[in-house]
């Protein structure tokens, strides 16, 4: 069929400041990054034919924000609903938006990602985040995202050898560029020494070891190719999208020294865009923490299993090396607003390819970059999505 | 399911009887009829042959550590057992646990591969959970 040979292009992308309290309602908040994204766009509001909100529903004080957010934006009477994979929901927005204009059902449609982690309290944060596990079985044993995400780097440690300093070396690459992003919420450098001297958490990670929750809001507007055209002289074209699970109770995984979910999302979007890991230009991967870094490198096949500690020592995910890797800051820089970071990984690889970084900063251009990925996590390796883009 | 582990987040299960076995003393995993797979956490219901006819089956409780984290953060209603060690094992059955390790144990004695028992355990006035302790 014709249509299902439509190409599909990301036409804009935007983001709010992320912070750890941004002051303003969601409303409000996810309007400045729509803002952002339609900026310089040949398309007004009402042309949008439908809006993907995404958030993780527990952290909302707004039931079912969906209609909420599509009615500030001004995207009613058109189609809008919720997508959540907590973590990694706004790329499952971006998947399914892909979906529905690659069908031909749609010319374009905006996925806002959101989360305002400062509505509620520290304890009732912790009170939500206690249950991200199998409430049946693991909830009642005290169980934390970093605690699980702790257990795969003592299993990696033993396996491979990896060590807290090359962990550690992750957060001094990423706090080195999100130091120049002027939407990140943590904006100081941190050395190695810095972090392998900060508290433990869940041993053997420390405190900047791990991303902070944060309040933003994400916002990729996608259309088919002859919209695309028609909307902007810099479109993106979504070139690969691969996305998968694994199960939720730790207990019934096969392995803890790699999140086999990105393994699956990564093989499958690799084969849609025809591409290979050496292909890749310049990366956004999800960095909740150091060893979810290092495990990425290996997920996404930039090095064997085993050797991502390794990559990291030698510097070449940094921009000038081999692959570089987060150079917008991360999640360990910027925070972590859940249904927003999906989105800001987006945004960054679509500046990278329009070769239009230096609107973040200057200095974070990675020069040449014609094709990028995106490797989007939710919870503790349950969901990814892998997404390929080229110029 | 209330009976289940410190603060449990489930009222009604078909497993509940699990909770019953903790309480004797006894780990038990599931085993489907029809097709024979073994199951822990415990279930009701078989993926493989949709069949939910099941029978309770002991766990000799012999496993081995996979991997470990002590824990100096916790979730609400968790806050006063820190610092605590949880962990992965996996039994001699081929069943993997999630749980934690009995405060026995100095946690400068877990290493993964180490050897381990799976042991039931009371934690609370009328509460049953399981945990490891030293083989």
């Amino acid at each position: 069929m014709h249509g299902l040979e439509r190409r599909v292009a990301v036409v804009g992308v935007g983001q709010s400041a992320f912070t750890r309290s941004c002051g303003v309602s969601i409303r409000e908040l996810c309007f400045e990054a729509f803002k952002e994204a339609m900026e310089g766009l040949n398309l007004s509001p009402k042309e949008i034919e439908a809006s993907i909100v995404c958030s993780a529903p527990e952290y909302d004080k707004q039931r079912t924000p969906s209609g909420l957010i599509a009615e500030y934006l001004g995207l009613t009477p058109k189609p809008t609903f919720l997508v959540e994979t907590i973590c990694a929901s706004s790329t499952t927005g971006v998947g399914v938006a892909y979906s529905m204009v690659r069908a031909g059902l749609k010319e374009v449609v905006a996925v806002v990602g959101f989360q305002k982690m400062s509505e509620l309290t520290s304890a009732e944060a912790q009170e939500r985040m206690g249950r991200g596990g199998d409430v049946m079985w693991e909830s009642p044993f005290g169980i934390m995202m970093p605690a699980q995400y702790a257990m795969y780097a003592r299993a990696h440690m033993r396996q491979y050898g990896t060590t807290e300093e090359q962990l550690a070396k992750v957060r001094e690459k990423n706090s080195r560029y999100g130091a120049l992003n002027p939407k990140a919420t943590f904006r100081k450098p941190v050395s190695v020494e810095d972090v392998l001297k900060s508290r433990v958490i869940a041993s053997p990670l420390k405190l900047l070891d791990c991303c902070a929750n944060a309040d933003g809001a994400s916002c990729v507007i996608l259309a088919s190719e002859g919209r695309a055209r028609k909307i902007t002289d810099t479109p993106v074209w979504v070139a690969g999208w691969g996305s998968a699970s694994d199960t939720m109770t730790l207990a019934n995984r096969t392995s803890f020294t790699g999140l086999t979910c990105a393994v699956e999302a990564a093989r499958d979007a690799y084969r849609m865009a025809g591409v290979e890991p050496k292909d890749i230009h310049v990366a956004e991967v999800h960095d909740c923490f150091t060893i979810a870094e290092v495990m990425a490198y290996e997920n996404l096949g930039f090095c064997k299993p085993g050797e991502g500690g390794k990559l990291i020592e030698e510097g070449q995910t940094y921009i000038g090396g081999r692959i570089p890797v987060n150079v917008d800051g991360g999640l360990l820089s910027k925070g972590h607003p859940i249904g927003a970071t999906g989105g800001s990984q987006v945004r960054t690889i679509v500046h990278q390819l329009r070769g239009d970084a230096y609107k973040i900063h200057p200095d974070l251009q990675v020069k040449g970059a014609e094709v990028g990925l995106v490797h989007n996590v939710g919870g503790v390796g349950l969901y990814a999505n892998v997404l390929i883009f080229r110029r | 399911m209330e009976r289940f582990g410190r603060i449990s987040y489930t009222s009604e299960s078909k497993v509940a009887d699990f909770v019953k076995f903790l309480a004797e003393g006894k780990v038990m995993a599931t085993r489907c009829k029809k097709c024979g797979s073994l199951y822990f956490p415990p279930r009701a219901d078989c993926p493989q042959c949709l069949s939910g006819e099941f029978e309770w089956v002991p766990l000799s409780g012999r496993c081995r550590l996979v991997t470990f984290t002590v824990a100096h953060f916790a979730p609400t209603g968790f806050e006063g057992d820190v610092p605590y060690a949880l962990a992965v094992a996996e039994c001699e059955e081929g069943v993997k646990v999630f749980t934690r390790v009995s405060k026995s144990i100095a946690f400068e004695e877990l290493k993964p591969g180490m050897e381990m028992k799976l042991a039931a355990v009371k934690v609370g006035e009328d509460k049953y959970s399981f945990e490891l302790v030293k083989p």
